[in-house]
């Protein structure tokens, strides 16, 4: 079992009070919003494609420690890559945090996305990192739900 | 190992007049021994279920050790000490509550089901379109949901009476909200996300002055205080056997006779039938008549056990010593910085729900599981109560009787970790 230091490293929590990009892009080329009706987590993400490439990526909503720092992370790992390639990013996460790094192929090319290997030990707190994944892939695919966790 | 030995022990020392000794009863709560990572478990989410003592654990493996059975149809042996066992421990349910009449206890799943069996017979037959039912703003969502099913399907109103900033109910409201179309008022006995008890007995007599039946939601109550249904004079009282040390998968509806003959059967089936021809069909009589199929037997034994447990503990003394429990983890957790406690009504039983500024429930929530600390985070079940206090979820820890005052400590020094964590 990872300690709790390691669920909530440095970089998360700061993330977490200081979330990036946490900010409504106006005129966004694409926006969708995720909801965690078993928490109440709600969370807006707004994607600017400038040539099928993430100019801008923004989100705004309320969540826990790790659902934020999770999207603010996201937002800065995200831009500049192509629709395919931020949807690859996905994959690799979501292995990432659902079965922990040693699992997770490419662990070390994943970058800060990285801090967040330990959820996998936390299977309650999967959905909390992943939320604002499957709705920037919602808003990717020009799909205007609302995305749930429990569908 | 402890057993029989300490249940009885303890059940022997009740009607002395002994100090509460809450080391003692934890002793008979053999979950209660482990550590969870390497510290000791600190449960505080009895709102949500219960531990089991080991007289109810003994009494479900006794069942089907030695007893396992259907009931009301053999004449076997076992079949008969499985039908004494099930029928003994309805009489049990009825003297925790004191029903009139054996016949008003309907074994069920749980409070959510007896709730839907009055919502599909008695709200069925006695609602018409135009007609309202009457919720209180406190509800769980198993007291609301019923009844939106039911309205919907009869071109029905659901009615809320609101709570005020304390959250408690506004009863200058709760007149107001009084009229003949009303079929039905259904309240929480106690409010599972604040931990308000409702003023039961005025809600009654107010609903009972304009000739309308009461139903009340006894899930959060009957694990705290005594429930007398007579002095009550509620029409439907409901609770769940897993929320007070019983198993889970058994609860009671107690209905009034008068009401519950005059209900149509709830599912239909084997035992809840007179005779079964293909032109014709009677019922059975009550309470069979709403218990169609083989009922849990092993839990309603279970729960029969665990009311022995509770009534020989003395429910006058465990009440005293978890008000005086309740007082000191209020103070506890008022004292703390940046902490809000949602739901300070006068009269309260159980709950201590609270937002820390700035961090999350499930942020906190998952810091105290470090600390071996099991609390409850999210809307519990009561949406309507988070939106009033316009929060998306809280923290909530729920006492039991066997929760002693350094588990509060150790609740404040671990929502003080959760504070350094986030700082």
């Amino acid at each position: 079992m990872a300690g709790l230091s390691d669920l909530y490293q440095e970089m998360v929590v700061d993330h977490s009070k200081r979330p990036r990009n946490f900010r409504k892009i106006e005129d966004p080329v694409r926006t969708a919003s995720g909801y965690n009706p078993l928490c109440g987590d709600r969370v807006q993400v707004f994607v600017k494609l400038e040539n099928d490439r993430v100019a801008d990526v923004s989100f705004q909503g309320v969540g826990c420690a790790i659902s934020t720092a999770s999207a603010s992370i996201m937002t800065e790992a995200v831009r500049g890559k192509t629709v395919v390639e931020a949807r690859t990013l996905f994959e690799r996460f979501h292995e990432l945090v659902t079965c922990g790094e040693n699992a997770a192929r490419n662990g070390a090319s994943l970058g800060k996305l990285a801090v967040f290997s330990n959820v996998s030990h936390y299977p309650a707190r999967v959905k909390c990192a992943t939320l604002v994944w499957h709705t920037l892939r919602s808003a990717l695919e020009g799909d205007e739900g609302t995305v749930s966790t429990e569908q | 190992m402890n057993s029989m030995g300490t249940a009885v022990s303890q059940r022997g020392s009740a009607n002395s007049k002994t100090a509460w000794d809450v080391q003692t009863v934890r002793a008979a709560f053999p979950i209660l021994k482990q550590k969870v990572h390497n510290k000791p478990l600190v449960y505080l989410d009895n709102a949500a279920t219960t531990q089991k003592p080991a007289a109810v654990l003994d009494a479900i493996l006794g069942f089907y050790k030695h007893d396992c059975s259907n009931v009301h149809r053999g004449v076997h042996q076992l079949s008969e000490r499985a039908t004494d066992a099930y029928e003994g421990a309805r009489d049990t349910v009825r003297h925790f509550l004191n029903a009139k009449d054996i016949r008003e206890v309907i074994f069920v799943r749980g409070a959510t089901e007896a709730i839907n069996l009055v919502a599909q017979t008695f709200g069925r037959r006695m609602l018409g379109a135009g007609d309202e039912i009457v919720i209180t703003a406190l509800e769980h969502h198993s007291d609301i949901v019923p009844w939106q099913i039911l309205c919907e399907e009869k071109g029905a109103r659901l009615s809320v009476v609101p709570i005020d900033d304390r959250g408690e109910l506004r009863m200058d409201e709760f007149e107001k909200h009084l009229n003949p179309r009303v079929k039905l008022v259904c309240a929480a006995h106690v409010s599972n996300a604040l931990g308000t008890v409702n003023p039961v007995r005025e809600i009654v007599r107010l609903s009972h002055a304009e000739g309308i039946p009461v139903l009340l939601d006894g899930a959060q109550a009957a694990p705290h205080f005594r429930v007398d249904v007579q002095e009550l004079d509620c029409d439907f009282y409901a609770f769940s056997g897993h929320k007070i040390y019983g198993p889970t998968g058994i609860g009671v509806l107690y209905g009034k006779s008068a009401l519950l003959e005059a209900m149509p059967p709830y599912q239909g089936g084997g035992d809840m039938i007179r005779s079964v021809t293909f032109e014709k069909t009677l019922y059975n009589s009550l309470p069979y008549k709403f218990e169609a199929g083989t009922p849990h037997i092993a839990g309603a034994i279970g729960l029969g056990a665990a009311l022995d447990y509770v009534t020989g503990l003395g429910q006058e003394r465990t009440e005293s010593y978890e008000r005086g429990l309740l007082a000191y983890a209020t103070e506890a957790l008022s004292a703390i910085p940046d902490l809000r406690m949602i739901g300070t009504a006068r009269e309260k039983a159980g709950v201590l729900s609270f937002v820390l500024n700035g961090i999350h429930p499930h942020d906190v929530g998952t810091v105290l599981d470090y600390e071996g600390i099991a609390v409850r985070t999210g809307h519990h079940c009561a949406q309507p109560v988070m939106d009033r206090f316009g929060v998306p979820a809280t923290t909530r820890a729920s006492l039991g009787l066997y929760n002693s005052r350094e588990e509060i400590d150790a609740l404040v020094a671990g929502i003080h970790k959760v504070k350094e964590t986030f700082s």
